[in-house]
């Protein structure tokens, strides 16, 4: 019995191991700035855990096959531990940890500490069940303000646009994130009902759109193209199609399109959806 | 409560009391129960509390409705007899430790007295701010006149926390009740224990009264 | 009160009388067997509402994998039961969503939070400390039934919806807004389901606070004569340090609970924001956080995480001394290891909030507090190890789940250190990787623990073993089938693969497409997933069979038939009603003592008297053990 389960423990590990290095599931290739520091840490990371994983798994193996009861009655080796031991691996294991836990913070301090840089592309985000409204200034370059009491989806004003304010009267809202390559683009997100979270694979980015809260982040994608957006946050029964779509555009066809006025816009996208297949 | 496990092993005394056989803090069960669920209990207001706090100080305005005269020189009539009641129940549980038990009777008596006049104090007040309009959803008129930009937080967080310790008063008007009638029957340590749970809830509104009152009071009016 | 052996005088004789309390044994059906006081019966109560619970949940879990691989089939059978929740036997996506959170709020608290503390931990703590009962136990008796009416309740809001769905749809997590507003959103299920379900919780947490004061009272107060703390065993360590947890997270649940209810009923706004719209009306609501929910479950969540594994802990470590013949390595680094992770489970809470919109540098500090809580958890994998190595293994069921229980938790385990980083969870938070890691380490590494405790002492309770061979029968494709079922959710999530959608392909017009084609790549492991759960879930047919089969027809047990130390081996099988026969067991050594050299067998009980166990020296380590010389034969009804 115990050299079948050293045996199972280790086919197991191989198993799980070999699934990690297959490269069959991996994740969409990058397409932003972080991303390869992104990789780096996750590989790393993988490589600590990994090799925990197996030592632990090979030697817990180990110790079933060669420790097993063979009959002879005699009896198992009598010691209540090691301090010594104890201490070294207490050492050693914090010493990884807390390396780990600083490196680990690296690209999240890069996103998240510091505001985006002033040229950044600003787009309102304001997630609703169950679809994405992403709101683009015009080229006054200011949101108009908007108001609860505005929303009517009826009239199809998600976001609660208020015409009468004058800053409102170029901004175009749709259903697409459109970002300029190599230019750092700054989301302030938001929600109008429940909280749901945006979450783009090849980013490597995602983050809660809360209800009540606007929550300003960046990046920087890096490579022209059409991908999918989903929704991270459980908001409802259609949690798992609220889909979208992120443009990431050269800077002409970027600074072409968000001149435009809202119903050329929606136009153009889906123009633009055609050009730019998704793709990973 | 007649069925709880006793302790069999009092023969001889271990040489550390954290042994085994031995009350390790020298406070029989119930005592050591009471002193849990106090911990516990501290827990859910602490939890209230902050939530009150982080609400408030998320809000861009919050109400601060109480003039000093009459609310503020009212609510702490109220605590000046909870705090009063904390005082007899500690003549109580001392009448209890000498063994006179008529007088604790008495004591624990003026005790849930002072607690009721808590609780009908408390009441009135209640009744006098939600004749003003204040609910748990909103605030009253004319508080939403003056903080325009406050959330209608204000009712439900006065209501829920000073209701719950309300309700915590209650239970102890009535627990020390049950203690009363039975005073010849009990044990002292019971007497101790309802004076625990007394002072804990007489605690529990020292932190309710400056978070909720004090620090909401108007000075303008 | 310098007098501290009995508490206090009396007022007079009456009290006297009652406070000397031995229960006799109570002779009527309801009192023995449904409102009984007594620790064992109520162990077997939570035990069996357990089992219960546990059938409900994989069902589910099933189904959930049905809906997931299959989500357009028909199974009109599902019709019948759910009615318009699976309309010609296609499941909704609502449906979908209420059994998530009610196979969720199931497993969690009502089997991992019930079986393995309120079950075993109130079966054996009093025995294995040699106490006669719990401290309070009347208030054991409510606890039980405050848990029990907590699962009708929960039970009840699968049917609350009318026909239309299976209850709540929130989630386990229950987050706001969607849990305090989402009935005016019309999101299904969200109006009595989450009322009921709120309900249920809020229960759960008292009963849960009633067990936990009772728990470490009677196990600071109950102690018998020698069984300082350091001789305790290590399951006794682990529920009272879950006790602990239990008493200082629950009320915060219960808090939360209370503003919730009143959120969604009372018209408050504890936990909704204002401005919020439903398209066409704005909601009248104003002034609240939905973070803040986040912050009071999470600061019951996480430490709630490690009372389902604790006592999982606990139970492997004494199961692995017993069976590889050899003391615990390091017991006190053990205990305090176990300390360590109970005080440090309640600062990392914000890790599952890293992308909830909290300040950043909030959510450094947890991610790095975070990564801190894998070092007594290493201390602890090192330990086990250290246990077994040097030892004389016998492979018994019990066993084999324990050194299940040690992979498990550290396949599980480990990647809560990709989870807990700031940067990976960007990527990781809310994807299948997050469902591996919990389900590894919770869904099955904690439930292992109960497995090797059902084997370990089904004897000791029923009187009666059980089978050996069908115990391994059900170990083999239960131990292969979990890992089969939750390493390859590892790989779905690095793909990207978010939680709690109810279906990843779409059938339009007889096309069937992948909604998100960044999945595609995954479709394999889907069904790979699925195929491996059921094959897994219709495994665990062999141990209710043999559970309740052993119950009446399992060969009987003798007192201690694994021949481990501690004191629920000392007494007969099964317990009779003040668990030692009025005879108190004294302790003179740790729990640990196998493998002793010159000892006449290789384990010493812990009631052995020195005189009895060993020639002189060979005990001696620390104040620990006890020393001696002299023979015997263990305890004095081990062998009658
Ligand atoms: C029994 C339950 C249990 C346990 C024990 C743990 C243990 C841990 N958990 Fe887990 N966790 C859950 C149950 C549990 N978790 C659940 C239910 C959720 C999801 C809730 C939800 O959203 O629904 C969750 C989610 C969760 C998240 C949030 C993910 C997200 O939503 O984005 C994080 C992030 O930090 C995390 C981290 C950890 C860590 C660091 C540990 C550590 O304690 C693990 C420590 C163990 C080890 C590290 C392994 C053993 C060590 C060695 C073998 C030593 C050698 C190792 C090295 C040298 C590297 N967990
Ligand atoms: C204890 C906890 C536990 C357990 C055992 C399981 C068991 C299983 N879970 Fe569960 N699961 C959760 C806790 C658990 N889960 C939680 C908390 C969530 C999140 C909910 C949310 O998002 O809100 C979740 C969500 C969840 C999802 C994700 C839904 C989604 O996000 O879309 C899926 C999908 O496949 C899934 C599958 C399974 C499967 C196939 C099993 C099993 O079939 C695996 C096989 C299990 C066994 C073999 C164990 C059988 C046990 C016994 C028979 C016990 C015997 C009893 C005693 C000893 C007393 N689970
Ligand atoms: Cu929006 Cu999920
Ligand atoms: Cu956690």
């Amino acid at each position: 019995m115990g050299r079948a389960l050293a045996v199972f423990l280790w086919v197991m590990t191989l198993l799980s191991v070999w699934m990690f290095l297959s490269g069959k599931w991996w994740f969409p290739r990058s397409i932003s700035e972080h991303g390869p520091a992104y990789d780096q840490q996750f590989v790393l990371t993988i490589i600590v855990v990994g090799v925990a994983f197996t030592a632990a798994q090979l030697a817990l193996g180990y110790a079933v096959w060669r420790f097993r009861d063979t009959g002879g009655g005699e009896r198992a080796v009598y010691s209540h531990g090691n301090n010594r031991m104890e201490m070294l691996w207490t050492a050693i294991t914090a010493f990884i940890f807390i390396t780990v836990a600083i490196l680990g913070q690296r690209v999240w301090a890069g996103l998240h500490f510091q505001p985006a840089p002033a040229d950044s592309s600003r787009v309102r985000v304001l997630a609703q069940q169950f679809q994405w409204n992403f709101h683009y200034p015009g080229p006054d370059g200011k949101f108009g303000i908007t108001r609860p009491e505005k929303i009517s989806d009826e009239s199809l004003n998600y976001i609660g646009l208020d015409d009468a304010d004058p800053a409102s009267k170029d901004d175009a809202v749709v259903g697409t994130l459109v970002t300029q390559v190599n230019r750092p683009a700054e989301l302030i997100l938001s929600a109008r009902d429940v909280t749901h979270s945006i979450w783009i694979p090849p980013l490597r980015f995602k983050q809660d759109a809360v209800p009540g809260l606007e929550i300003p982040v960046h990046f920087t994608p890096n490579r022209v193209g059409r991908y999918e957006i989903a929704c991270a946050e459980l908001c409802g029964q259609q949690h798992y199609k609220m889909k979208s779509y992120m443009l990431v555009l050269p800077p002409d066809e970027y600074a072409a399109l968000v001149a435009l006025s809202q119903a050329q816009f929606q136009s153009r996208v889906t123009e633009l959806y055609k050009k730019y297949p998704v793709s990973y | 409560m007649s069925t709880e496990a006793h302790v069999v092993h009092t023969a001889a005394t271990p040489a550390n009391e954290w042994d085994g056989g031995a009350f390790p803090f020298r406070v029989g069960h119930r005592k050591l129960g009471m002193w849990l669920f106090i911990v516990s209990d501290a827990m859910t207001f602490s939890a209230l509390l902050v939530g009150y706090s982080y609400a408030r100080a998320a809000s861009d305005q919050w109400p601060t409705p109480f003039p000093f005269f009459p609310s503020i020189i009212f609510s702490t009539t109220m605590t000046l007899f909870l705090l009063a009641s904390s005082f007899t129940m500690v003549m109580a549980v001392k009448a209890s430790a000498e063994n006179r038990l008529k007088a604790a009777r008495r004591w624990i008596f003026a005790t849930m007295l002072g607690g009721l006049t808590f609780l009908v104090l408390h009441l009135i007040e209640w009744k006098h701010l939600i004749d003003e309009g204040l609910r748990p959803f909103r605030l009253a008129d004319e508080m939403a006149e003056h903080w325009p930009q406050a959330p209608p937080l204000f009712g439900a967080s006065f209501f829920s926390i000073t209701g719950l310790h309300m309700f915590h008063v209650l239970t102890g008007v009535l627990y020390l009740g049950w203690v009363a009638l039975r005073i010849s029957k009990t044990r002292h340590e019971d007497v101790e224990i309802s004076g625990l749970y007394w002072h804990f809830v007489d605690l529990v509104w020292m932190f309710v009264f400056p978070l909720i009152y004090l620090m909401s009071v108007n000075y303008n009016a | 009160m310098a007098d501290a052996e009995i508490p206090q005088e009396h007022h007079d004789e009456a009290g006297h009388a009652h406070a000397a309390g031995h229960h006799g044994p109570p002779t009527s059906f309801i009192r023995k067997y449904i409102f009984s006081i007594d620790h064992k019966v109520i162990g077997i109560q939570y035990l069996l509402l357990a089992l219960f619970s546990v059938f409900v949940g994989l069902v589910m879990s099933v189904l959930m994998r049905l809906k997931l691989t299959w989500p357009e089939h028909q199974w009109p059978l599902l019709s019948t039961i759910f009615g318009d929740g699976a309309p010609n036997g296609v499941m909704t996506p609502e449906l979908y969503l209420s059994l998530v959170t009610m196979h969720g709020t199931i497993m969690v608290f009502f089997v991992l939070t019930t079986a393995p503390q309120g079950g075993f931990g109130n079966y054996f703590l009093p025995i294995q400390i040699g106490a006669e009962d719990m401290a309070f136990p009347v208030l054991n008796m409510l606890s039980f039934w405050v848990t029990f009416v907590g699962l009708v309740v929960l039970l009840a809001a699968i049917f609350a919806a009318g026909s239309s769905v299976v209850g709540p749809t929130g989630g386990w997590t229950g987050y706001p807004p969607l849990s305090a507003i989402g009935h005016l959103l019309n999101v299904p299920g969200q109006d009595w389901g989450l009322n009921l379900w709120v309900t249920s919780i809020a229960i759960f947490c008292v009963a849960s606070l009633l067990g936990a004061l009772n728990f470490i009272t009677t196990l600071l107060n109950l102690r018998t004569r020698g069984m300082s703390l350091m001789r305790m065993p290590l399951t006794c360590w682990s529920w009272f340090t879950t006790a602990i947890l239990a008493l200082l997270s629950f009320p915060v649940l219960l808090a939360a609970g209370i503003l919730l209810l009143l959120d969604h009923n009372a018209g408050t706004s504890f936990f909704v924001p204002g401005g919020l719209s439903n398209g066409t009306t704005v909601i009248d609501h104003q002034g609240g956080s939905p973070i803040l929910w986040q912050h009071l479950f999470w600061f019951f969540g996480h430490p709630e995480v490690y009372i389902a594994i604790l006592p999982g802990m606990g139970a492997t470590s004494h199961i692995l001394s017993t069976f590889a013949r050899k003391p615990v390595f390091g017991y006190r680094a053990m205990v305090f290891a176990m300390f360590a992770i109970g005080l440090l489970g309640f600062f990392v809470w914000g890790h599952h909030m890293f992308l909830s919109g909290m300040s950043p540098y909030t959510g450094m500090a947890f991610s790095i507090l975070t990564l801190s809580i894998g070092v007594p958890s290493a201390i602890k994998t090192f330990n086990w190890l250290g246990t077994l190595w040097g030892g004389r293994i016998r492979f018994t069921t019990p066993m084999l789940f324990a050194v299940g229980f040690v992979s498990l938790f550290v396949a599980g385990g480990i990647t809560g250190l990709v989870l807990g980083q700031t940067s990976l969870d960007l990527s990781m938070h809310d994807t299948y990787f997050v469902l591996a890691h919990f389900h590894l380490v919770m869904g099955v590494a904690a439930i292992f623990g109960m497995f090797a405790g059902v084997y370990f002492w089904f004897p000791k309770m029923f009187g009666r073993m059980m089978s050996e061979k069908w115990g391994k029968v059900h170990f083999w494709p239960t131990m292969v089938g979990v890992y089969c079922i939750f390493i390859p959710m590892h790989a779905m999530g690095v793909v990207g693969m978010p939680r709690r959608y109810s279906q990843f392909t779409e059938t339009v017009n007889g096309k069937t497409t992948h909604i998100y084609e960044f999945l595609t790549s995954t479709d394999p492991l889907v069904l790979f997933v699925t195929v491996s759960a059921i094959v897994t879930a219709v495994v665990q047919v062999i141990f209710f069979w043999n559970f309740f089969y052993s119950l009446f027809r399992g060969p009987k047990a003798s007192d201690n038939p694994w021949e481990a130390t501690t004191l629920e081996w000392v007494t007969a099988t099964p317990p009779p009603h003040d668990n030692f026969g009025g005879r108190v067991p004294t302790v003179y050594r740790g729990a640990y003592e196998y493998g002793v050299p010159g000892a006449p067998e290789d384990y010493v009980m812990q009631t052995t008297p020195d005189e009895e166990a060993a020639p002189a020296g060979a005990l001696g380590q620390g104040g620990l053990h006890g020393q001696g010389n002299g023979h015997g034969n263990g305890h004095e009804r081990h062998d009658g």
